[in-house]
């Protein structure tokens, strides 16, 4: 939310597309805030002028009573629309905020002093004088009211001097501004002391290298902001000579470093006891971390809380994390302001660009690490640090006259982009320019560095020039073939003078980032002598450099990922899962061990089948099945004869547990039949045609089934059921070159394998030839006699009247005949005579002894001749004049048949 | 005319009287339901079929195939995941997880469907699912075992296919610490750690694959209807992927976060994408396998 940075117009391309755009989309869209816009007076300028600044206050429609207020200021080159957005986040939450365009932007008045005490600082205090005054502002005391500053930039340290010279303020929110303009526009990263936190910087006494392109932009920005054509802008005047005056001769003039230091929030930092949370941003080549962490120190020295932020953004662009930020900011001020109760939280937060990879957006993901604070700053001690040896001897560099070529690291606001396109690899050859930079370098890492902060260096420089102008930075080396990263583009200027021909020896504060360097990944220091971003001297030099101590110091401050991904969350999750199987699994066995349990009749454990009541019908309405009731006895070959249709594979399914009955139920030696009942593994079955897994040969099929069982293979009596199958050799090839024979006598086999106890075949002559079905028909008969019982199932009166003991007859599923083949085929049988005339020959019959019954039928006479001879009956009717020109048996079975199935047969 | 003799059936003469049974099942006394189908008689079953070896053959030809390819054509921008395919020639662990880059889309899945799909369906259409069930092996036992050596085999085949990728990429492109997107590298035993954090999740997302094709295959007898459908739906809900007016209804899609293993392939690991993959493709095979074991439990079986 503080990331309003608009320094210069060329970095504000990159932040408006954060905070500008959706600033004016918002505004439209509150209807829960009032906003009144209106001009400030706050007294004269430099110049006598009257100012009035242009502010907007935005409260909160449904206000009761007081709020809070927050003053928001915005950025160089900016005006009060861009913090437009942010007030009315803070208004909807409560807070009555206060935008203003600071003095020589916008629609105010007045002249550009940059921050000065004088001017932008006591304009601030004039704004919370009229907070004061406002009856729905909540005061603190009478001419006091409660009231919190954020800004960024220009507007960060404002946010500062403000804090420091009006003890009214009560909470901070400064981010990505300055301690010390004159280090930031003139840097010196040359040290004096060993560091004592991560981004540490004590600078030597000497000025330090002109950031031209930054105070470039800097200046030319306020400088445009004016319509008529001049030289200063809005500047006031003495900034404006000031500065001019500088940047003509590439180093600051008193003037200009006396301004710079008035103006800077380094001067104040002991005054300030508002809370504060100060946001640093780790993509800021113009205030980078090192600024913030000057400022949080000078304040917590205060006992002052102080939370600090170092977040993947800054002028250079980076991540934005607005949402992180706001929320960050609302609670600060909650903490504060508002006073909600909320623990106090002074943890050091720092974002990790680059740490993880995701594939949703193909972006990589930044990661927000804590450490309980950060030592030096807001917490005691200091960071610790790892020494990593460093290798690499004296080297020459030189420094070419008129400062060019000159090396291109980073554009102002643009370094980050540069930063990738370095990571491409196309950057590293006008990064580092050949015979201007010496290296040095440390061995692969053994175990990930995470690299937060600071890293030092002792150099030895050497040279026949009165001073030394050079640039340090470390570069993250990967092994193999890629290419080595600058990261966040940053380099660390120095600037020694005084006589260098016998050898200066200097510690070099490296740039502060934050980065994880992976294992076998090396650092590179690297020491160059030109970089565009500076002013640059301008005759050429040659330097011999040199390590002072052959090791690198790096900052490896203790940081735990803020938010590791819910753990809870995961564990609730897998936890209910696994609670959701093993309840399903024990539901599963204990339904199964139940239904086994109340499965079994010790009444009927001799009798190898009972169907009672059986039905089925199907989803539609289909009866295949009706009120089915039979018994096999041991020992029993039992045909199941019906027509198509008849149901005969239907109850054969649900005595195979494949189909579950609508009604009544199977028990099988005792035991009723569901699916996968145990007691099936005392069945064998063979229903509707073979089943075989065509890739396997006929002896595997056989085998894989018989282990699948799971039951020992000397139980399976494969001998016999190999015999029985009689396929010779042809048993060792695969099932899919079987003939439909052979499969049927494999499936017939496969079902006998174990020699169950109740074999049940559906139409097994099917397919076979001729001596194959009597083959079958002695084998049947064989395997009852050894007192196990089989049910065939056919269509074909033939065969189950050639086969089987006992039939059952069944039509459009349910019984009509049950009984011995001998009962329902019996001798005993009608006979039918071919006759001229039919109601004499039924009147002779009548009239005859023995003879039960006689009737017409449509080809003949029907008798039951009860044992009276044929030959008899046919002597009677030729005697009584009846020609007979045909006798044939009627089976009782036939008839059943034939009534049943209509008149197809004849 | 041949005829065939059906032989002597000597051996039924002597056969032995029935064995002896267990009183309280009823069931003949060495029969025991955990004893049914045992995985190794699975694997075996499945291990014989043509369709088996075809796909775990694959597995091994298509890291050789791509070999030759990178090396007929030099890499090439394809697009997609953030590099993977410009650094898939760095080497043996770089071209490892360039194809599995490659495979997660759709040879994985189809791969996966068709161990997990086929599995009951074709034992429907050989009609030896019947005489299986009569064997008994319980209903809900024999779809615990056909889906442990599905997933198996699935699991594999995501294994064998890394295994051989590293040993081609290792022939083609030597052995290089891996380069990640972001341009950090990967210590090998960094990246042996990584690849098994890859494979494992990829094994997490392709569960969900497995799931729906074995609900498939669970309701129909046609294998490829089954394996079909579960591709057909895969795409689907990767087509839904692609429509970005759906916001964030799409991370509920199943297929949402199946490239999500990229993001173990950063400096570190980020957890946040796979931990919600792996929740969502863990939530929706249980419902799946759920549904699947209902519906089988219950049904008639008439094939």
């Amino acid at each position: 939310m503080r990331r309003r940075t608009t320094v210069a117009l060329t970095c504000a391309a990159v932040i408006v597309a954060v905070g500008g755009i959706g600033a004016t989309a918002v505004a439209g869209q509150q209807p829960g805030v009032t906003q009144t816009a209106s001009m400030v007076p706050v007294g004269n300028g430099p110049d006598g002028s009257k100012v009035s600044l242009d502010t907007t206050l935005f409260v909160p429609k449904n206000l009761h009573g007081t709020a809070p207020a927050v003053i928001l200021a915005h950025g160089f080159g900016g005006n009060k629309d861009d913090e437009t957005s942010e007030a009315l986040t803070l208004a909807r939450h409560g807070y009555i905020a206060l935008t203003y365009s600071a003095r020589g932007f916008g629609n105010s008045g007045g002249q550009i002093t940059l921050d000065s005490p004088d001017y932008e600082v006591k304009d601030a205090s004039r704004l919370i004088d009229l907070l004061a005054k406002d009856p729905r502002v909540h005061l603190d005391k009478p001419g006091d009211p409660t009231v919190g500053i954020a800004g960024g930039s220009y507007g960060g340290a404002l946010t500062l001097e403000a804090a420091g010279y009006d003890q009214r303020v009560d909470a901070i929110v400064p981010a990505i501004t300055w301690n010390e303009l004159g280090q930031s526009l003139f840097p010196q990263f040359a040290q004096t002391a060993p560091a004592t936190n991560a981004a540490d910087t004590a600078p030597i006494p000497v000025p330090g290298v002109f950031k031209k392109q930054w105070a470039a932009d800097f200046f030319g920005t306020g400088s445009d902001a004016g319509v008529t054509p001049t030289t200063c802008g809005k500047f006031a005047a003495a900034y404006c000579a000031a500065y001019q005056a500088s940047a003509a001769q590439g180093r600051p003039t008193p003037e200009m470093l006396a301004l710079m230091a008035a103006n800077s929030p380094a001067r104040i930092l002991d005054r300030i006891k508002a809370p504060t949370l100060l946001i640093q941003g780790e993509a800021d080549s113009l205030f980078p971390l090192s600024e913030g962490d000057a400022n949080a120190k000078g304040i917590a020295a205060n006992g002052t809380p102080v939370k600090v932020v170092w977040y993947g953004g800054g002028h250079d662009g980076g991540l934005p994390e607005t949402k992180r930020i706001d929320s960050l900011t609302l609670s600060w001020f909650g903490r504060y302001l508002k006073k909600d109760g909320t623990a106090p939280d002074t943890r050091f937060e720092v974002t990790v660009p680059n740490a993880a990879l995701t594939a949703s957006d193909s972006q990589p993901k930044p990661s927000v690490r804590v450490a309980p604070g950060l030592p030096g700053v807001t917490s005691t001690g200091s960071t610790p640090t790892q020494a990593l040896n460093l290798t690499g001897g004296q080297q020459t560099v030189v420094a070419p006259a008129g400062g060019s070529p000159a090396a291109l690291t980073g554009l102002p606001g643009f370094g980050s982009i540069l930063g990738q396109v370095a990571q491409a690899g196309g950057l590293s050859s006008i990064s580092q320019l050949p015979g201007q930079v010496a290296t040095f370098e440390t061995a692969p890492l053994t175990a990930t560095l995470r690299l937060t902060g600071s890293s030092y260096v002792d150099l030895k420089v050497t040279g026949t020039a009165p001073d030394a102008t050079l640039f340090a930075s470390l570069l993250d080396v990967p092994s193999g073939s890629a290419q080595p990263v600058l990261p966040q583009s940053l380099v660390a200027p120095i600037q020694l003078s005084g006589p260098l021909n016998g050898g200066q020896t200097v510690r070099v504060a490296l740039p502060a980032i934050v980065r994880d360097i992976s294992t076998g990944h090396r650092l590179r220091v690297v020491i160059s002598t030109t970089d565009q971003g500076y002013a640059l001297p301008q005759t050429a030099r040659a330097y011999q450099i040199s390590l002072a101590a052959p090791t690198l110091s790096v900052p490896v401050l203790a940081v735990t990922a803020l938010n590791p991904s819910n753990p809870a969350l995961v564990w609730i999750g897998l936890g209910v899962v696994v609670l959701v199987l093993l309840a399903g699994w024990l539901v599963l066995r204990v339904r199964t061990a139940r239904r086994i349990a109340a499965a079994s009749d010790p009444a009927l454990v001799d009798i190898p089948l009972v169907i009672s009541g059986l039905g089925k019908a199907y989803q539609g309405g289909f009866r295949a099945v009706s009120d089915l009731s039979f018994q096999v006895e041991p020992g029993q070959v039992l045909g199941l004869l019906g027509p198509n249709g008849a149901g005969k594979t239907t109850t054969l399914r649900m005595l195979m547990g494949l189909i579950q009955p609508t009604e009544g139920e199977i028990r099988v030696f005792g035991h009723r039949i569901s699916p996968g009942a145990p007691v099936l593994s005392r069945v064998g079955a063979f229903v509707e045609g073979p089943g075989f897994p065509p890739h396997l040969t006929g002896i595997d099929n056989l085998l894989l089934y018989w282990r699948a069982v799971g039951r020992p293979i000397e139980e399976a009596h494969l001998d016999i059921a190999l015999e029985i199958a009689g396929l010779g050799e042809d048993i060792h090839r695969r099932t899919r070159t079987y003939s439909h024979g052979m499969l049927q006598r494999l499936g017939i086999a496969q079902a006998m394998l174990g020699l169950p106890e109740l074999l049940v075949l559906d139409e097994p002559t099917n397919g076979l030839d001729p001596p194959q079905i009597r083959e079958m028909r002695d084998v049947l008969s064989r395997y009852a006699a050894t007192g196990r019982t089989v049910i065939i199932s056919s269509h074909l009166l033939s065969e189950v009247e050639q086969t089987c003991t006992d039939v059952v007859v069944m039509d459009r599923g349910r019984l009509v005949a049950q009984g011995t083949v001998a009962e329902l085929v019996g001798r005993g049988g009608s006979t039918l005579f071919g006759v001229d005339d039919e109601d004499a020959t039924v009147r002779l019959a009548n009239a005859m002894p023995g003879i039960i019954s006689a009737g017409k039928s449509h080809d003949g006479v029907v008798m039951d001749l009860n044992g009276t001879p044929p030959a008899d009956v046919v002597a009677a009717l030729v005697a009584a004049g009846i020609k007979v020109d045909r006798v044939a048996p009627q089976r009782r079975l036939e008839e059943v048949f034939l009534t049943l199935v209509g008149q197809e047969h004849s | 005319m041949t005829v065939t003799t059906v032989g002597s059936h000597g051996g039924l003469a002597a056969a032995p009287p029935p064995e002896p049974t267990d009183p309280r099942t009823g069931a003949a006394a060495a029969y025991s339901p955990a004893r049914t189908l045992p995985l190794r008689v699975e694997v075996i079953r499945q291990l014989r079929r043509r369709r088996t070896q075809l796909g775990l053959g694959f597995m091994v030809l298509l890291p050789f195939l791509l070999l030759l390819a990178f090396k007929a054509g030099g890499p090439d921008n394809g697009g997609g995941a953030p590099g993977l395919v410009d650094l898939a020639t760095v080497g043996a662990p770089n071209f490892t997880l360039f194809t599995l880059f490659a495979s997660t889309g759709f040879l994985l899945v189809v791969i996966v469907a068709l161990f997990a799909g086929d599995t009951v369906a074709a034992e429907a259409s050989w009609s030896s699912l019947r005489y299986l069930l009569a064997a008994p092996i319980p209903r809900s036992r024999l779809l615990r075992q056909k889906l442990v050596v599905a997933l198996g085999f699935g699991l594999f085949a995501i294994v064998l296919l890394t295994a051989v990728a590293l040993l081609a990429g290792w022939i083609g492109f030597g052995w290089h610490p891996a380069r990640s997107p972001l341009g950090t590298t990967i210590a090998t035993g960094t990246a042996f750690v990584r690849l098994l954090i890859v494979i494992g999740y990829l094994a997490i997302v392709m569960l969900f694959v497995a799931a729906l094709a074995f609900l498939l295959g669970v309701y129909t007898d046609a294998p490829l209807g089954a394996v079909g459908g579960a591709v057909v739906l895969v795409i689907v809900s990767n087509i839904l992927d692609a429509v970005s007016a759906l916001g964030n209804l799409r991370q509920a899609l199943p297929t949402h976060y199946q490239y999500s293993w990229v993001d173990a392939l950063g400096p570190s690991v980020s957890w946040d994408a796979m931990t919600k993959g792996a929740l969502y493709s863990i939530g929706y095979s249980i419902v799946l396998f759920g549904l699947a074991w209902r519906h089988f439990l219950r049904k008639d079986v008439l094939s």
